[in-house]
Parts: structure tokens; sequence; C-alpha cells
């Protein structure tokens, strides 16, 4: 197909620093790494990038994709689209030559000309023969070959946006610091795919990438790495876990954390146990001991492990035992989809375990937030003597973003709650477990071993009365769920409040969103007001939820909730607590897998608020 | 009789141990077991070993599961901190405790329905990974408090009032011995001058301890027909020694014909002197323990007496490396690396 028959059907993109580009690979082919030095280089010429990974539930052989967003105006959310598809993988061919949008631009492996692979003419084929160039590198095997493949395509892409050659060299001389072999052989690959498509596709690529300076100070982290930190920072000595993806990644990126910065200098000791448990339900176990026992420690999950922990969740609510939990969530239910997003255990963390129980919940809206509440929920644990449960995804946890640097204040103390001394035990302070002597309804407690006579307790999940002891009486029982319910009013007053942002206008329309959904949201909400749509948004960042949340919803006639979820879990949960006629509520729920987009977003609430506004001029 | 509070008044005239404490001291509430209990004699053996160990109470964690045998920790040791747990849970608990404070001496009761049926996968990873603990599986092959069902250590053809048990017991000591275990002992409740040595030996090993006790049902599992009633046990138990546990303060003085005695000394300078009742019986050798075990359970004897020592354990804290100060008494200063390391953190991000 001649240029002039593309200009005929569809004008190429052109787009400088504001565009999308995806990989299609094959799992284990060693993509992973070229394509983050794709990401990283674009930042490194101060371009703001957002990165996803969409993986398979397998080591070898299915296939993965790798989206990246460049976004000089600093969007940081999925947009929705492709106009550059780097296609590596022939299994999914047909299915990413559609994604690409029309006037978009497709990199393939044309060692071996295309025969009955399907085509579009609306997009601008730019044939690279990976494997030919590949194999010219001379004194290599195989595999490597296979590898440096993945680097030869990250050259091509550098001569095709227009990449500062330095830039490149630069990453991958940090990447293999100290191995000259590894750094002369990548830049040799570099090299090759540079040439080639500056020699055979010179102008075809109207997609460029321009130096700015608009990265500053900001880091790429991922969530799960970021609250791994947070819990360093938050005073975790114990982390008690089990593999399961997408969590696995914080527990060991807490490891990794610790090693190098809790060891001992001197006598090269450790300031923190980690155990891999044996299942769910002992991680959470060791968690609740070793909190009991007076060290803050935490467990990391994904929903199946939720599951398995109920019974315990219910112990130590009603028992009033400290616990930090993070719950990466994933596709469920069942195995569901353990490579995928979602924000659907909300209802399932919420009201966990058999009985009466509320348990309190944190959204972070990223990495950033993923290390403060990582730090905070440690106290509000202590604090509040429950279980808190910071509420992630694998978008967060697991994708690299684009954030501020982690700040932390020196002046910062942990706040271990109410936790009396044996000195304070000594000047005569009483002592009664569960009985509320400071009209809070959180009582004080003791940690085991504190003192020779005076604080030991009996801790269980039995009913007792307020002095720990057990009790069949109906009163005794109610008397403590009377005060836990109390107590969760409490919690409204500590747990992070909600963030308002108004319209220019306004309007009677309000938007409620939480979690990873929030960089989609910013982009969507800017959008919308542009086109003239006002809608004022409140980000909800716990449960319980407090007055504020009551007062957004009752100051607009229709209140979208966005979640990530089949079931409108938040909406649920807000009429259910805060009750709220359902009918206010319009739901708009994305949940295939995939990070929610700021295009389904804006598209979404532009045609509810259309049809409404036709309705009422009928 | 359990409706009877227990006087408050000590007798100025009470014995004292070595840190002045009496055995009321030691004691707890009144248990809420039947009249007979087998755990209740337990209770009572770990109130004379605490005593006769001089331990201060408060410096004993007793954590249970759920079931007759995990309700007895809150009938012994008034002063110390309990945790009844969820059924089948205790061991992570225990684990989770043990980790937060070291220094602590953390003492697990449990029942054979807890550890062999429902907490059977926590029982064995709590041994495999050595916690420094004392786990007593007060073993009575029943489920006391739903009233009669067979438990997992139940012997095959043995009779409750209402049913033949036709499946395969669980033996636990054997599961310990498998798992790597550094003290494995059985005794039975009805055997205080065995139990109680045991048990001081068992406090003083610097790993995991486990304790197999049969400790008869006398309401659902006491029949002619069970093995786990106290007639079988007392007609076929078969100790392979006895212990005489001597502290580290105390001097040894009495002499023994050779081959008959096997001197044990312990990481603490304790020394536990086996009488040995089967002439042939190594407690170091784990592979013929296991053996053995085997051999006289099919000859339908029950053995008992400290079957396996390991003198120079590891403990879990040992495979982690971590501080000696206790992991609950670290503040700020030492868990908080502070800004400065997090700009250099943050640079490691660009």
């Amino acid at each position: 197909m001649s240029e002039a028959a593309i200009s005929k059907v569809q004008q190429p993109i052109s787009a400088t620093n504001d565009f999308v580009v995806k990989f299609a690979n094959v799992n284990g082919s060693g993509s992973a790494s070229a394509n983050e030095l794709f990401a990283r280089s674009i930042l490194r010429m101060g371009v703001p990038v957002c990165s996803r990974n969409i993986f398979p539930s397998n080591i070898q052989g299915l296939p993965t994709w790798y989206e990246v967003r460049v976004s000089g105006e600093g969007w940081l959310g999925r947009r929705g689209g492709v106009d550059l598809m780097v296609q590596m993988n022939p299994q999914t061919w047909d299915k990413d030559i559609a994604e690409i949008e029309p006037g978009g631009y497709l990199v393939y492996d044309s060692t071996k000309p295309l025969t009955n692979q399907k085509l579009r003419e609306d997009i601008t084929l730019l044939g690279v023969p990976f494997t030919r160039l590949s194999n010219t590198l001379e004194g290599t095997l195989p595999r490597e070959r296979q590898l440096l493949k993945n680097v030869i395509y990250l050259g091509a892409l550098s001569a095709l946006l227009g990449f500062e050659p330095s830039v490149v060299e630069g990453l991958i001389g940090d990447q293999f610091k100290g191995k000259d072999k590894l750094i002369r052989l990548n830049m040799r690959a570099v090299e090759i795919g540079h040439d080639y498509a500056a020699k055979n596709l010179a102008g075809k690529c109207r997609l460029k990438v321009a130096r700015d300076n608009k990265v500053g100070e900001r880091i790429f982290i991922a969530g799960n790495d970021a609250a791994a930190l947070g819990a360093v920072y938050g005073g975790a000595t114990v982390c008690a876990w089990y593999p399961i993806t997408p969590s696995t990644s914080l527990a060991e990126a807490f490891t990794r954390h610790c090693r190098r910065l809790r060891v001992d200098p001197v006598t090269g000791q450790n300031k923190f146990a980690i155990v891999q448990a044996e299942d769910e339900i002992a991680a959470i176990g060791m968690v609740l001991g070793a909190a009991w026992n007076g060290a803050r420690a935490f467990t990391a999950t994904s929903g199946p492990g939720i599951s398995l922990m109920q019974e315990f969740f219910g112990l130590a609510y009603y028992a009033e035992i400290p616990a930090v939990i993070f719950d990466i969530q994933r596709g469920g239910p069942s195995t569901g989809m353990p490579t995928r997003t979602q924000q659907s255990d909300l209802l399932l963390a919420a009201y966990a375990s058999h009985g009466d129980t509320k348990h309190v919940l944190i959204f972070p809206k990223g990495p950033n937030e993923a290390f403060e509440f990582a730090a905070l929920a440690f106290d509000l644990a202590d604090r509040l003597q429950t279980p808190i449960f910071v509420m992630m995804d694998l978008d967060i946890g697991m994708n690299d973003w684009l954030v501020d640097p982690l700040k932390w204040d020196d002046s910062r103390k942990y706040d271990r709650g109410k936790v009396l001394s044996a000195k304070e035990l000594d000047a005569g302070r009483q002592f009664f477990r569960y009985l509320d002597v400071d009209g809070d309804a959180i009582p004080w407690r003791t940690i085991p071993g504190e003192h020779p006579t005076k604080g030991a307790y009996f801790t269980r999940g039995s009913s007792h009365n307020a002095y720990a002891v057990y009790s069949e009486s109906g009163k005794d029982y109610t008397d403590v769920m009377q005060r836990l319910l109390r107590k969760f009013e409490t919690a409204k007053t500590m747990v992070p409040a909600p963030i308002r942002h108004d319209a220019r206008q306004k309007t009677r329309w309000g938007a409620i969103y939480f979690g990873s959904t929030s960089v989609a949201m910013d982009e969507a909400f800017a959008k919308l007001e542009a086109e003239g749509r006002h809608v004022d948004t409140l980000r909800i960042r716990a449960f319980p939820f407090s007055e504020d949340v009551v007062d957004f919803i009752n100051a607009h006639d229709q209140v979208f909730v966005i979640e990530q979820n089949r079931d409108a879990q938040m909406l649920k949960l807000i009429v259910n607590e805060c009750a709220i006629d359902p009918a206010k509520f319009i739901s708009l729920l994305h949940y295939d897998g995939t990070p929610i987009t700021a295009r389904f977003i804006t598209n979404a609430i532009a045609e509810r608020m259309g049809v409404v506004r036709k309705e009422a001029a009928e | 009789m359990t409706y009877i509070a227990k006087p408050k008044f000590h007798h100025p005239g009470l014995q004292k141990n070595a840190i002045g404490f009496t055995h009321r001291d030691y004691e707890g509430r009144i248990s809420t077991l039947c009249a007979g209990c087998g755990h209740d004699s337990i209770s009572a053996a770990l109130i004379e070993t605490f005593y006769e160990l001089a331990i201060e109470p408060h410096r004993v964690a007793k954590l249970s599961g759920i079931g007759c045998s995990s309700k007895t920790p809150d009938y012994f040791l008034g002063q110390s901190h309990g945790f009844n747990a969820v059924h089948g849970r205790m061991p992570s608990v225990l684990t989770g405790a043990n980790l937060a404070n070291r220094d602590l001496i953390y003492l697990g009761v449990s029942g054979d329905g807890d550890s062999a049926s429902i907490g059977i996968g926590q029982f064995v990873h709590c041994v495999r990974r050595g916690v420094n603990m004392v786990y007593i599986c007060e073993n009575n092959g029943v489920y006391g408090l739903t009233k009669g069902q067979f438990s997992a250590t139940a012997d095959k053809g043995s009779k409750s009032k209402t049913a033949v048990n036709s499946d395969s017991p669980i033996d636990l000591v054997g599961l310990a011995l498998l798992l790597g275990a550094t003290f494995v002992a059985r005794s039975f409740s009805g055997d205080k001058k065995q139990l109680v040595p045991i048990l001081k030996a068992a406090f003083t090993h610097k790993g995991a301890a486990i304790i197999d006790v049969i400790s008869p049902c006398v309401q659902f599992n006491n029949n002619p027909d069970s093995t786990k009633s106290y007639d079988f046990v007392r007609e076929h138990n078969e100790a392979v020694n006895r212990i005489d546990f001597i502290t580290p303060r105390a001097e040894i003085t009495a002499d023994y014909a050779p081959g008959t005695v096997e001197t044990v000394t312990q990481h603490d300078g304790s020394v536990l002197r086996l009488s040995k009742l089967a002439p042939d019986y190594d407690p170091h050798d784990r592979a013929k323990a296991m053996a053995y075990l085997q051999e006289r359970h099919a000859a339908g004897e029950i053995v008992t007496g400290l079957l396996y020592i390991d003198e120079e354990p590891e403990d879990l804290h040992a495979h982690l490396n971590t501080v000696t100060t206790p992991l609950n008494r670290l503040g700020e200063k030492d868990l908080c690396p502070g800004s400065a390391k997090l700009a250099e953190i943050n640079e490691s991000y660009r």
C-alpha cells in the first residue's frame, strides 16, 4: 500500500509528547526489561509517562502486553486506545491490529513477508526485520539473540520517535553497571535497530518525543514497593505472608528494604522478622500473635487470602487486637483473574468474618498514598486496636507510577495508642481490658510480660465482659458489642478525610471515586470541564465514611459512583451505612480486569448527563 | 464444684519457692471441666512445674486453640497473659507472639482435635520452624465439647459407647520426630511423677518441645474398650525412661550403676538424668526412636518418656538472625530510617 493510499483513507496521527504505545509480547521472552527501558528513556527526556503491565498468569508462552502512555500534560491514568502498536507476538496479531486508533502505526517483524495476516488500510506499517537483524549479532547464542531482539526494537523506536541517543545509552549503562561486555552488546543491538529505522523508515512516523522538563523531582515506583517502604518507616517489625499475586512483590520489597535499612551495623542482626507462612490463615495468626505481644505486624495478600483469613478477622475485631492487612485486589471471584486488576473486595473486607463486624478500610490512590497510608495504618491499628485494611489493587501495586518523591517528617512519633506501662500500673492506674474509661470507646491494653503482678488479662474470642472475664450474660455481651459500634464512630475522626474538588460552576452533578481510579478521574474531570459538563467530585479515602461523604451526596441531585467491580460495592456500602436513597446514584462500573481509562469515564458521564438533559427538555 | 469461688486468703505458712512464690501464685481460675478430667491433672502438673522451676508467672505467655484442653490456660497462671485463639490456630498465634518478644516463655496448650485434625497444618509447620515453645497436646481421642465424636488420634478399633473408630490414628509424637522437633516426649496425665520432670526439661529446652500427654476423657472416652481410658493407659504404658531434672544450681550427688542412667546437659546448664527403663533406648537417635515407636505401637503399647532430645537446638530466632532485644521493644530510633535516607531511596527510583 502506498503512502498516498493511506493518506486518502486516514491522515496518520501526528503528535508530540501525547500518545499511547503498546507492546504485544510473548511472556518469558525477556521483553519486560526493554519495555521498561523504553518508558524510562522518555522520562529521562523530561516527559511524563505512565505504564501498565497487562500480563497473564503464566511464566512462559502466553501473550503479555505493556502499555506506555506518553503525556506532556502529565495525565497518568490510562487514556484508552493505542497510537503505536509494537507487535512481537503472532498469537495476538488480529486483536492487536484491531486496537490501533485510525491513523495509528504498527511496528512489526518484517523478516518474513506478511501473507495471510489481517491488515488495515487506515494505519501505517513500519516493518523492521528484527529476527534477521538479531542474527547479525556475532558471537551470540540463540537465547541471547531472542533477548536482544527486544533491545533492537528499542533502538528502532528511539529512531522513529526521536529519542536523544545519550538517554538510551545512559540507561543501558546504569542497568548493566560494571558489566562492560553486556553494555557493548546491548548498545550494539540498539544501534542496529536505530540505524535500520533511520535509513528505511525516515519520516514515516509522526509521533515524536521532544525534550521537556515536566518530570522534575518525580520518581517512578510501584505501589507495592512504596507500601513496603511505608511499613519500614511505620515501624513494622513482623511480616507474615503467603505468596499470592499481586501482593507477593509487597512482602518481597519489605524483605529487600529491611535487609538494606534494618540490619544492626555492629552485630549484623535483623531488626525485623519475616516469615513465609504455610497459608494465609497462619499468616494472619502470626500477625495477631505479634501485635497482641506489642510488635507492629502486617500481612500482604489478595482476595483469596482475605477469604481464608475471615475467622481471625472476627477474633481480632472482637478481642481488639491491632493488625495491618494490605489487600492488593485482583479479579475475583475464586481464582478469577489473578493477574488483572479490580476493586472487588470492598464488601468482603468491610464486613469480614461471621457475626456482626465492621472494619476500617483505607484507600490509597497510588504509590504516594500507599507509602503514607501504610505508615498511618500502623498508628490506626494501635490506636483503634483493630485490623486496618489497606485496600490497594494490582494496578497500584504492580505498575510503575510517576509520582512525587516520598516524604517523611522526622519529628513524627509512632502513636502506639492506649498501652499501659509498668510505670503507670505501679503508679496505681486501674486496668480493666475492655472498659471504656475515656468515653471514646477505646479501652486500654497491656503487653504480656510488662508487670509481675498487675496487668495480666485473658484474651479470647468467646464472649467476655468489660473486665475480660468469660461471660455468657446477654448484657455483658451487648455492652461490649455496643462499645465496638461506638469505637467505629471514633474511627471516623482518625481515618483520612475524603477530598472534594468542585467544578468551576455550581452543579447538581456529583461523582464519587476512590483508589486507582483517581488518575483516570483527574483527566476525565478536566475533559468534562472543558466540554462544559460540570461535575463536583469526591475522592473517598476511608471507611467508615465521615459526615463529609453524606454532605456531598446531599448537596447534589445525582451522584455518579465510579468503581472497578461488577456489583457497585462502594455504592452499596454508602447506601447501607449512610442510609441514602439508592435512586440518587448512578453507578459507573469498569471491571474487565484492565485499569479503568479516562475515556471510559468521560464517555460514560457525558452520555448520562446528555440523556438526562434531553429528558429534562422533553 | 465450679460454682464455689476460690478463697483469696493464703495461709501464711505456705511453702515458698526460690523467688518467694507459693503454689497459689501459679494457680488460675477454678476449672469448669468435668470432675476427674485428665486435663485438670495436667494443669496441676504445670503449676507444680512452674513452682519448682521458680519462674515468674508474668514471664510466661500461655496460648491455646479451641476445645476442652484449650480452656485450661484459664485454670493456671492467673498472673500470666493468656490467649485463647481460634480452633487449630494456636501455633500461628504463638509463633507471632514469639517473634514479637523472644524473652518470654511460650506455652501452647492444645488437644487432639485442635492439633491433629483442624490444626494439623499449623502443628506441622510450627514444629518445622523450631519455634521456642512448649507445645502440649492433651490427647484424649475424642471431641469433648461437642460430646464424644472420635478425633484423629483415636486408635483404629477403639470403641466409644456408640461407635467403633475405623480410621487410622495420627501419632503426633511420630510426626514431631519426622518434622525435626528437638524435644519430643509422651506422658500420661495420671502419672505426675513422670510428667512434671518432662515438663521441667521441656521449659528449659530452647527450641520446639512437643509433649503428647494421654489425658483420658472421663465423660466420653473412659469406657473399657477405649485405648485412651485410664485403665488401658495404665496397663499398656511402657516408659522408656524416667527423668530426674536437676537445675543448673543443684549439685549432682547420687551414684548409679553404670549403663542404667544417662546424663543430658541442656544449653542452660540444667541436667536431665534419665533412668533407662528400656535399656537399649537412645533418645538421641531420631530414626531409631521412630522405629521403636512403630514397633511398640503395633504391639499395643503406649511408649512414654523423653523420646528424643537435641541438647543444642536452633530456634526460629536463630534462623531469622533477629536482634537480641525483643522486637516489641524497638522504637523509632531503631526502626525508622528517616528523611535523609528516604531522599537517597527516592533517587534510586529516578
